[in-house]
């Protein structure tokens, strides 16, 4: 009879599958949660449900045609990817783009990132259940978008590089719109404290909650804010400055202690920084020409191999390329930061309870078509 | 003969014409409820709300009222069906009853019980057991995670609801709710009872599983919670009761703390006491949804311990002392 | 004495926060009504392409040449075109995308040689069938003249 009558220990213990069609998961992931009651005992992310094969997709394509793929892949950041896929070719093929070109760049590629930050800021206070900011930070970001339409006509996939250029050129307003969103957002950080950061329901929920430290984020590569709330000041844009990176001055915010909370601070923190980059880059940005003038749509590379790392909103992403001396590439892989960040769950959310682990899930910031690409 | 027949006549339709009354006063007002709700949580987040149906979308809730009853009602595989369906039956029903003992006015009580206000406390628990109920029916693990949550909650939330109520009834010395409100014609409660009051308003938010402590239903966490499988007018059953359970415990904060239908120290200002009444339930209604609209959710296990921590023991304290200054007094 | 500070501060950041929201109940709002109001797209939007009209001639400029059609990633255009008399070269005759799998990239603008193509402002598209996505540029061009 005694088969018939499990362990009670056994009995309690159960499988979720939060996903892949779950308010919180943000696209199409799904984890595999072992639950006892409401403790996570294993969770295992399982990924894959938005594979296009965009790697494969760019050997069949020339280099130029890869550009809306790039910003396809993680589109909340895409003029990100746009610029370091970009940046790739640029370094493969050896074309100097003109100054304002790269100071164009860097400004859009800045507002992209605060745009990404302040749509994770939303998403996050909505994992944890307050509905209203991510309105605001929706108000906020429609002004990025607004922005960056003017300058590149979309919205979203950008697809705004060029390879030697950008594809147009910025004008007054432009500059003064930047101006102006970036004293707006100032304006706004009291009323996001008060509502958000000082809230001690907000407080509890993501102090010490979710610890990622520094041993954890170097066995699962974790980048990019993640991996600076555990106190890494590691950042592409100062350890290997790329574009004009180097002719700013700011600051990387760290954390400490690499909980939700510091996560949370350190995005923040980061999108203040972003808008000093602005600031500075708008002050600094020469008249000329925005793109080269022989550069033609097609790019033939030489013969060879180019890894090229920059810092998307998620992390230290990658583009390496091998070119057999034709128009199409021979390969590309793109390094994503959004993998390590997620992977490192099966050990973070192991002895939470289920509401931790999506308010983890939503602090890391994970994107996830950019993990199946 | 004649007589004790008329008498008898004039009980039934007097009842009948009460439950009528009560009925199509607790629909329209959860309806207008959740079209406030929407409106407010709009504007809150500077964007409109319902618009088209209406003016102001007045009637948007009344048209998704008659969707909801076209819809198919989904029983999922291996559900347990007599439960499913008597679950969102459970949750209305007891709803109704709080609306016997509720003192709109002087003269609008449909029965003044004198237990009137443990009546709907007693009451007010069955909707915990009906979403228990559903939640363990729906053969869903996330209805059966908030189902959990929902009683976990309860069993913390009714003490501090009780103890901070306490106070007030030895002021009063009844459970009767005319007499309640007739105490505080010269000084609303709310200034003799300020930390009751807080708790008990504090206590009804999670009572009724509003944010921030709608963790029965959070929806970035359990999807729906216990209602994730009830679909058609089964759901919308759920989601009249939450608002008319709303309804109820700020009628009853207003009842007891905010002088129900009197004005403020007396003075009336030739205004019924059904308006004044009626106006302060929606003021407190409306702070509710600015809660909701405004706060984080909180953990399941910080609710627990904000509730034992703080609220049982404040409310004790609070109860302790206004049994000792009563006494002395 | 931590319990009780605890206590007053965590409540008066929950009053801070409705503060935040009680100001913005009563901020304009920031949304358009959509159906009835219409926000002007920007004018370096990127839309579906039309051809462009030149003036001089009083049609399209294009030469059929096939730039468009090979630089486009997804493989959404086709170009047919006849040898023309009037013009030397040759002249469009169907200009065919399919707009439903066309990633909105700009390059078919870009590399256009005579600069006749443009991107129309339009966004609110719809269809019945995913053939209404397949347009014909030039018999598309025709109809708006006329």
């Amino acid at each position: 009879m005694a088969e018939y009558f499990p362990q009670p220990a056994q009995q309690q213990i159960y499988s979720l599958n939060l996903g892949p069609q779950h308010p919180s998961t943000h696209g199409v992931l799904r984890v595999l949660l072992t639950l006892d009651g409401e403790y996570v005992l294993e969770a295992d992310p399982i990924i894959g449900y938005g594979h296009r094969g965009h790697e494969k997709m760019g050997e069949n394509r020339t280099y130029l045609q890869f550009m809306p793929n790039a910003s396809r892949m993680d589109y909340l950041s895409g003029l990100l990817y746009n610029h370091g896929f970009c940046l790739a070719v640029e370094k493969l093929a050896g074309i100097d783009p003109p100054e304002r070109a790269k100071y164009i760049r860097v400004i859009c590629a800045e507002l992209n990132r605060i745009s990404s930050h302040l749509l994770w800021f939303g998403t996050f206070l909505m994992d944890l259940g307050a509905f209203t900011p991510f309105l605001y930070c929706f108000d906020d970001r429609e002004n990025i978008l607004d922005i960056l339409d003017r300058v590149s006509g979309s919205r979203l996939t950008y697809s705004y590089c060029r390879f030697g250029g950008v594809s147009r050129d910025v004008d007054e307003v432009f500059v003064e719109q930047t101006r102006a969103f970036i004293k707006r957002l100032r304006s706004r950080w009291p009323d996001y404290h008060n509502l958000v950061t000082k809230n001690v329901i907000f407080i509890h929920r993501v102090r010490d909650v979710g610890i990622i430290d520094k041993d954890l984020a170097r066995r699962f590569g974790v980048t990019g804010p993640n991996l600076r709330a555990a106190g890494v000041a590691f950042d592409m844009r100062k350890v290997e400055p790329y574009e004009v990176y180097d002719r700013f001055d700011f600051e990387i915010p760290t954390g400490t202690k690499g909980d939700a909370l510091d996560r949370y601070r350190v995005r923040l923190e980061e999108m203040e920084q972003s808008c000093r980059i602005i600031e500075q880059a708008l002050d600094q940005m020469p008249a000329g020409p925005y793109r080269q003038e022989r550069v033609r749509l097609k790019v033939k590379p030489p013969r060879g191999e180019v890894y090229f790392a920059f810092e998307s909103a998620r992390g230290q992403t990658a583009y390496y390329l091998v070119s057999d001396g034709s128009p199409y590439p021979y390969r590309v892989h793109v390094r994503v930061p959004s993998f390590g960040n997620l992977h490192c769950l099966t050990d973070v959310l192991k002895e939470t309870l289920v509401a931790d682990a999506i308010a983890i899930l939503g602090s890391i910031d994970i994107v996830v078509p950019e993990i199946d690409r | 003969m004649m007589e004790a027949a008329a008498t008898s006549g004039a009980y039934w339709l007097r009842l009948i014409i009460g439950l009528v009354i009560v009925l199509i006063f607790s629909q329209l007002n959860a309806l207008f409820l959740v079209w406030l709700e929407r409106k407010v949580a709009g504007h809150i987040q500077v964007r409109l709300g319902p618009m088209e149906v209406g003016p102001h979308g007045l009637l948007q809730t009344i048209v998704d009222g008659i969707k909801l009853v076209g819809k198919e009602l989904i029983t999922p595989a291996r559900a347990d069906r007599i439960l499913f369906v008597i679950a969102p039956v459970l949750v209305f029903t007891p709803v109704l009853v709080a609306f016997l003992v509720l003192p709109f006015g002087p003269d609008l009580i449909i029965r003044d019980m004198n237990v009137g206000l443990l009546l709907i406390f007693a009451f007010s628990t069955f909707s915990v057991l009906a979403i228990l109920v559903g939640g363990w029916a729906s053969n869903n693990k996330y209805a059966l995670l908030g189902a959990i949550r929902s009683v976990a909650q309860a069993v913390a939330y009714e003490i501090p609801l009780l103890l901070s109520v306490m106070s007030v009834v030895l002021m009063v010395n009844s459970f009767r709710f005319s007499e309640l409100v007739m105490a505080q014609q010269r000084v609303w409660f709310v200034f003799l009872q300020p930390v009751a009051a807080l708790i008990y308003f504090i206590c009804a938010t999670a009572e009724t599983n509003r944010a921030p402590f709608d963790i029965p239903e959070a929806e970035s966490e359990l999807v729906a919670g216990f209602h994730t499988e009830y679909s058609g007018m089964r759901f919308g059953l759920f989601f009249l009761a939450e608002y008319t359970n709303m309804f109820i415990v700020c009628a009853v904060a207003t009842s007891l703390f905010f002088g129900g239908w009197h004005g403020p120290f007396g003075f009336s200002f030739k205004i019924p006491g059904v308006v004044w009444f009626l106006a302060k339930t929606y003021v407190l209604l409306y702070v509710l949804m600015w809660f909701r609209w405004t706060f984080p959710r909180v953990r399941f296990d910080q609710l627990m311990n904000f509730s034992w921590k703080v609220l049982i023991p404040l409310s004790m304290l609070n109860l302790v002392i206004t049994a000792l200054v009563l006494k002395l007094i | 004495m931590g319990y009780w500070k605890d206590i007053v501060v965590g409540g008066w950041s929950l009053i801070e926060g409705m503060k935040v929201t009680g100001r913005a109940l009563f901020k304009p709002v920031v949304t358009v009504q959509y159906p009835r109001k219409h926000l002007e797209m920007s004018p370096a939007y990127r839309g579906h392409i039309e051809l462009k009209i030149f003036p001089e001639t009083g049609t399209h400029g294009c030469i059929a040449c096939g730039t468009c059609q090979r630089v486009c990633p997804s493989g959404v255009i086709k170009v047919q075109g006849v040898k023309s008399h009037a013009r030397s070269g040759k002249v469009a005759t169907h200009y065919v995308i399919d707009y439903t799998r066309c990633s909105l990239c700009g390059l078919c603008v870009e590399s256009c040689p005579t600069q006749t193509l443009k991107f129309s402002t339009e966004y609110e598209l719809a269809g019945d069938s995913r053939w209404d996505g397949v347009v014909d540029l030039v018999a598309r061009m025709e109809d708006s003249r006329s």
